[in-house]
């Protein structure tokens, strides 16, 4: 197994939203990792964050587990999650696992950007 | 932090850091090229199929009631509160993580503790197929139900749950190299289905399902050739918050059924040889 690849790199949009660009490969292995970016975009003013996938080259099932704690993390902190930039491949699995209907899924980053401002 | 009219790059990934994993491994050699450069693995074959809702097989040895026509439920559609429950054991350095995986899909039922019957593919655990379980659940009652396979690969499964099981959430069965011995794992997600379940987990269930899954762990150690396998089991308590607004699952709570079932099976049996007497005359 080789080591797992992932950066995080962390965007704000005014003081409420916050992107985080996923570049690599999203396993259990990459939990600090993504726990360190949620840190760094979720502060308490922070009510939506933005998940791009468009980077994501593979994903487990511990990935999944991974999305998950973190969106019980945001609901804590009565933060929305939203994602973009799946392939057709990550979004059925989003829709498999039913996480779809926790997360809200867009086309691209305006339309997620939209979605936060409505 | 200050507010920017526009996109505001504020800590780079190096500034976040590496999982304790990566820092304690040493660098690749190809460290320093950007992530999305880097050949990457294809999941594509490993994950199963989207479905909607389950469609099972007869298998023989099971009751096979409670999963054909469930939907899948995941954390986020089950009712109690979030629990991640892992247990670990050492296997020693002569097997290898996909030799221990391999070994695990293959003969993955008959590590089950003693009462149990999991009545899968006849290949072994593989993407998309639907597994029939009668679980023993006290009182001579066994409960009907089944699970999904998610994802398997090489290093890795995991089972997703259907309506109805004792919790929404999956299982997953994995392997890991730690210095050179291997780690065998099975790490649970999961949340009680309804309340009913809720009240089961806290009343005992939780202790039974970490019996049964060490019992389970214990019997691969020792067809991996393990002499004393040791389980350590870790519980955590993700989410405390119940999620009241999937209280309604109750209406598919399998252990109801199943004792439904059960008691009216000799009813359902005599009416069965009824029409069957009636067909043939």
């Amino acid at each position: 197994m080789g080591v797992p690849t992932i950066t995080m790199d962390v965007r704000r949009f005014g003081q409420t939203t916050a992107v985080v660009d996923i570049k690599g490969e999203v396993t259990a292995a990459c939990e600090p990792v993504l726990m360190s970016a949620y840190e760094a975009a979720g502060g308490s003013a922070t009510s939506r964050l933005v998940l791009n996938f468009a980077g994501l080259e593979y994903m487990n099932s511990g990935g999944i587990g991974m999305i998950v704690t973190l969106l019980v993390r945001a609901n804590r902190q009565r933060q929305q999650l939203a994602a973009y930039g799946l392939s057709d491949h990550y979004r059925e699995i989003f829709e498999l696992t039913r996480l779809d209907e926790a997360i809200t899924i867009y086309e691209n980053e305006e339309s997620a950007l939209d979605g936060a401002v409505r | 932090m200050t507010e920017t009219a526009g996109p505001e790059r504020v800590r780079s990934a190096e500034q976040i850091g590496l999982s304790a994993r990566e820092a304690a491994a040493p660098p690749p050699p190809d460290a320093g090229r950007p992530a999305a450069s880097q050949p990457s693995r294809d999941d594509g074959a490993s994950w199963a199929r989207k479905v909607d809702r389950l469609e099972v097989d007869h298998r023989d040895g099971v009751r096979g009631t409670n999963v054909a026509g469930r939907r899948l439920t995941g954390p986020v559609q089950g009712f109690g509160k979030m629990w991640q429950k892992t247990y670990r054991m050492n296997v020693g350095t002569a097997i290898t993580p996909e030799a221990a995986i391999a070994m695990w899909r293959e003969h993955f039922p008959e590590f089950w503790p003693k009462g149990n019957r999991f009545a899968g593919a006849l290949t072994g655990i593989n993407p998309g197929d639907v597994a029939l379980l009668d679980l023993s659940i006290g009182g001579g009652v066994k409960l009907s139900t089944g699970v999904f396979v998610l994802y398997a690969d090489a290093e890795s499964f995991t089972l997703m749950t259907p309506q109805g099981h004792m919790f929404a959430g999956w299982i997953t069965f994995s392997a890991e190299c730690e210095g050179d011995d291997t780690l065998v794992q099975a790490q649970v997600l999961m949340r009680a289905n309804d309340p009913l379940y809720e009240i089961a987990m806290t009343l005992g269930g939780h202790r039974k399902e970490d019996k049964f899954w060490a019992a389970t762990l214990t019997a691969l150690g020792q067809r991996l050739g393990v002499p004393a396998p040791q389980v350590d089991a870790r519980n955590t308590c993700v989410d405390s918050k119940r999620q009241w607004r999937h209280s309604r699952n109750v209406w598919h709570n399998s252990m109801v059924r199943s004792v439904l079932q059960m008691l009216a099976a000799p009813v359902t049996s005599l009416s069965r040889r009824r029409h069957g007497a009636s067909g043939q005359a």
